[in-house]
């Protein structure tokens, strides 16, 4: 059986959906996202959403980058096989740092690229909105706020009054197939 | 005089297009850009140009199968020269990548709002030519199959790379720019991937994007993080694009051959490298627009601007020119002055004389707003100035070689015809590439420009 999973509101133009945010996070409603064919600047602040953590990531990613590099040139040409070249000291640093640069480099985007996907939780491939028979759209033309059931201030019939003063195109039901639904629908089919 | 003053403002009205045509919508770009992709008929002309490039990549793999097997004595190479055409072409590809990340990188850094219709493009053209670039190296080694000697991994002969040496740098400057261009296209592409599955209509192609897309749905804070991301990768590919022709250029500065020992190298060749990306971008933007009907998204703006991003390197590169010029007889040192008198009139100066038409002259054109504003003008300079961009390398690593310092040790180096199938084949790989990007994945970012229609339309609150 379906759950409801909350109320979709659809706007054409950014400007309403920034808008209807700001309103709805004014209303008391917390529990809530929006979705944009393309990013809207500061439209997770007006959600309430705090500050990624990535940037922070990304640094410690770019020391252990450059500590590292920086190592593995001195373990190899210090410890493991001395070996003079060209008349210079066994530590060259200043002929080190190219590499080092370059494994920073390499860390630091390794780290940011792998946090974007994992802080978003991705890959996942099933979510509620998808349910929703418009929602296509939300990543061509049109903008999507979806207030969900789980929030304490929502209320199926109020939560939608609410929306519709927005003056939204549509608003609709999103449906939540619960993991217990999933599993019982083989058994319902045989 | 009525007339000519009509035709400067025609120009001057073409040049100052905006950078994107009136009366877009969402809806508009998006089909525009995605029904490249999604269209069930591939069009003629994709076949002809794919079969072209893919004969050339066939004449690779034969080429790249027969050194296998005989060693690299099947090319020119010889002593002194033991460079030849491998590491000419290893340079001209590597330079060409730049464009790419100049354009995704450095020119959002700058909020250069024109770079949003070709960066998709520039960066495939980037991952191609970095490709092609890494074919030379390889099998210049003689023995491919032993390139793993080159990375610090733990063997049973204890032995270790070289990491004071420039060459080792390329290993890690190269694989580093490769990866960090590859993470950098892709994480454009999530957003797209997953209009692609949205506009999908056959099942498999759904399932295939929707699997690339990663459950992608556009949420607020999964695009607050997406920026983020998208602006640390920017700021580290900045840096990154320039350290990586710096290295290359360190290749030959460190080495004492006249005519390399310079410390002008690294910002002589990056600014060689964003000259020849340009060039190659308009070569292969030009046409494309045209065969896809995409002047509306890439208008003549964005010709205009990279056409004078290509006349302020290219003019770098001449400065550079000049220099070395003057640093050879400044120095008194009589074999740095032989070595630039070597590149006028010694065995290889006619070359050297194409060199300095194709990208000291022609280029010159570029300073009107006439040709500026001239497809097929700017379209014949850009290709001029691949060419001189190949002989610029081709002097800097054959002449210096042929003629070091003893005249006992001189030789002449001539390529044989498996240089240039290899060559050609390296071109084929990345046309063959190209061709199968444009027809598999939106060849312009959606999503970017999406949110220009909004800024230009003025959808948008700003706070």
């Amino acid at each position: 059986m379906a759950q409801l999973y909350g109320l979709l509101a659809e706007f054409e133009q950014p400007k309403p959906l920034q808008e209807a945010a700001r309103r709805a996070y004014e209303a008391g409603y917390r529990k809530m996202d929006a979705y944009s064919p393309f990013p809207i600047e500061g439209l997770a602040e007006t959600l309430g959403n705090k500050s990624s953590k990535l940037p922070f990531l990304v640094f410690l990613g770019g020391v252990a980058g450059g500590v590292g590099g920086f190592g593995l040139q001195y373990l190899g040409m210090v410890v493991f096989y001395p070996y003079v070249a060209g008349g210079k000291p066994l530590n060259s640093w200043p002929a080190f740092i190219p590499i080092t640069f370059e494994t920073t480099v390499l860390l630091a985007s390794l780290t940011a690229v792998i946090a974007m996907i994992a802080l978003n939780g991705l890959p996942q491939p099933y979510h509620p909105v998808f349910n929703a028979p418009n929602f296509a759209s939300a990543s061509q033309d049109r903008f999507f706020l979806c207030l969900e059931a789980l929030d304490p201030k929502f209320n199926p019939a109020e939560t939608r009054q609410f929306l519709e003063g927005l003056q939204p195109l549509t608003v609709t039901e999103v449906e939540h197939w619960s993991d217990e639904t999933l599993e019982r629908a083989p058994a319902a089919a045989s | 005089m009525q007339s000519s003053k009509t035709v400067q403002d025609a120009v001057e009205a073409k040049l100052a297009t905006p950078v994107i045509a009136r009366g877009q919508t969402y809806v508009s770009v998006t089909r525009k850009i995605s029904e490249i992709v999604l269209a069930k008929d591939t069009p003629r002309g994709w076949f002809v140009g794919f079969t072209l490039a893919f004969a050339l990549l066939m004449g690779l793999m034969v080429g790249a199968a027969w050194l296998l097997l005989k060693g690299v004595g099947i090319w020119g190479v010889t002593i002194p020269i033991g460079w030849g055409l491998a590491i000419v072409n290893f340079v001209w590809w590597i330079g060409i990548g730049h464009a790419g990340t100049l354009i995704s990188a450095i020119l959002l850094l700058f909020r250069q709002e024109w770079r949003t219709s070709i960066n998709r493009f520039a960066e495939a053209m980037t991952l191609f030519a970095v490709a092609a670039a890494g074919m030379f190296p390889l099998l210049h080694l003689g023995r491919a199959w032993f390139a793993y000697w080159l990375m610090p991994y733990p063997n049973t002969m204890g032995l270790w790379p070289q990491f004071r040496s420039p060459l080792v740098w390329d290993v890690f400057a190269i694989s580093t720019y490769g990866l960090v261009s590859l993470l950098f296209w892709f994480v454009g592409l999530i957003p797209d991937l997953a209009t692609m599955r949205d506009r999908a209509t056959h099942k498999a192609v759904k399932v295939i994007y929707g699997l690339l897309a990663m459950g992608w749905r556009g949420s607020a804070m999964h695009w607050h993080r997406y920026q983020k991301t998208y602006l640390l990768l920017a700021a580290l590919s900045t840096p990154l694009v320039v350290s990586v022709h710096s290295i290359v250029s360190l290749d030959f500065a460190t080495g004492v051959i006249p005519g390399w020992h310079s410390t002008m190298f690294p910002p002589y060749f990056v600014s060689g490298a964003i000259f020849s990306g340009f060039a190659m971008v308009l070569t292969l933007i030009i046409p494309l627009r045209k065969f896809y009907n995409l002047e509306g998204l890439i208008t003549s703006r964005h010709l205009n601007n990279m056409a004078k991003i290509m006349l302020v390197t290219g003019s770098i590169v001449v400065y550079s020119y000049m220099m070395e010029m003057f640093f050879a007889w400044y120095s008194g040192n009589e074999f740095e002055q032989f070595a630039i008198f070597n590149r006028f009139v010694g065995p290889y100066a006619p070359l050297y004389w194409a060199l300095m038409f194709c990208n000291a002259v022609v280029p010159q054109l570029l300073w009107f707003n006439r040709f500026r504003a001239n497809e097929m003008v700017l379209w014949i300079v850009a290709l001029v100035v691949n060419v001189g961009m190949w002989l610029e390398r081709f002097t800097i690593v054959v002449t210096s070689l042929s003629r070091d310092f003893l005249p006992s040790s001189w030789d002449v180096y001539t390529p044989t015809a498996w240089d240039w199938i290899i060559f050609a084949g390296t071109i084929g790989l990345f046309l063959s590439m190209l061709f199968i990007f444009i027809r598999l994945v939106p060849a312009i970012s959606m999503f970017e420009v999406r949110e220009l229609v909004a800024e230009k339309e003025g959808r948008l609150t700003h706070h």
